[in-house]
């Protein structure tokens, strides 16, 4: 997808506002991934107690995931006019060795919408959301492309 | 996907809560949508959407009673929203796929203006409640 300069350098600005790889309430992406739509469970088995939302909100490996999630996300940022090329190996590996359905690309996509949303408040007018609607929609469809 | 008792609660305390925003919040919510999801705009070519528009503020209250009306009959949503069921299905028929979206926008909504209560947990509630609304509102499609 065609991302625009304006929209590069809107997004350049809030993700530098926000440290996005540091950014602490970021840090409980992968936790709200898991807790609101627990079926995405089924791609972690192997990081440990997952039985309750206290588990998961504590849980450190689920941390780690949402801030290698996130610093992902810095690099789309950076590499908005190539999105494909840029996520080439992750999608690869996504579909090939983790087999997610990238149906989950676009829940927690919405799921960091909402997480960015009650953090800037008012601020993250609608024209902001937009913004962002588009980049997790581009990330989104770059991690689905090598599917096969 | 069924509501639990907890989230029948978490449900219910949010939008008391919010009391009478919640037609600030549904109008929001609407240019949210259309914003981030133009193809929702061709349900609505006949109104004003610019920022601000009385149309879309009408609207969003009449969303947002809608709601209101749900959380109070959150135990039985298929009487409770019988009649908006007909109106989607027989003279509307908004394409199932957009009632994610305004869900998704009314998340957005809901989580900018009460970040504190808009836990994890309630969150979902939230979540599931739209999702059950909106499976009502589509249930006579076909």
């Amino acid at each position: 997808m065609m991302v625009n300069m304006s929209l590069a350098t809107c997004l350049g600005n809030s993700s530098r506002a926000l440290k996005v790889s540091d950014f602490p309430p970021a840090m409980v992406l992968s936790h709200r991934l898991l807790v609101v739509y627990p079926w995405t469970q089924r791609f972690f088995d192997n990081f440990g107690n997952l039985s309750s939302t206290s588990a998961i909100m504590g849980n450190p490996k689920v941390k780690a995931h949402g801030k290698k999630v996130l610093t992902s996300f810095g690099d789309a940022i950076k590499n908005m006019d190539n999105l494909k090329g840029a996520f080439a190996k992750l999608s690869e590996l996504h579909c090939d060795k983790l087999h997610v359905d990238p149906e989950n690309f676009r829940l927690l996509g919405n799921v960091l919408v909402i997480i960015l949303a009650s953090h800037f408040g008012k601020e993250f007018t609608p024209d902001m959301q937009a913004m962002w609607q588009k980049l997790v929609a581009g990330v989104a469809t770059a991690l689905a492309h090598k599917y096969h | 996907m069924v509501l639990s008792a907890a989230d029948k609660s978490n449900v219910k305390a949010f939008w008391d809560k919010i009391g009478s925003h919640a037609g600030d919040y549904g109008a929001e919510a609407l240019e949210r949508t259309f914003c981030c999801f133009p193809t929702t705009k061709t349900y609505f070519h006949h109104f004003d959407l610019s920022h601000g528009s009385a149309q879309v503020k009408a609207h969003g209250q009449k969303v947002a009673d809608a709601l209101t009306q749900a959380v109070a009959h959150i135990n039985d949503l298929p009487n409770a929203l019988s009649a908006l069921s007909d109106l989607h299905a027989y003279k509307l028929r908004v394409d199932p796929v957009n009632f994610k979206l305004l869900s998704h926008c009314l998340l957005v909504t809901l989580a900018c203006h009460h970040p504190a209560e808009f836990t994890p947990a309630v969150h979902a509630s939230l979540d599931k409640f739209f999702s059950a609304v909106s499976t009502v509102l589509t249930s006579k499609y076909r």
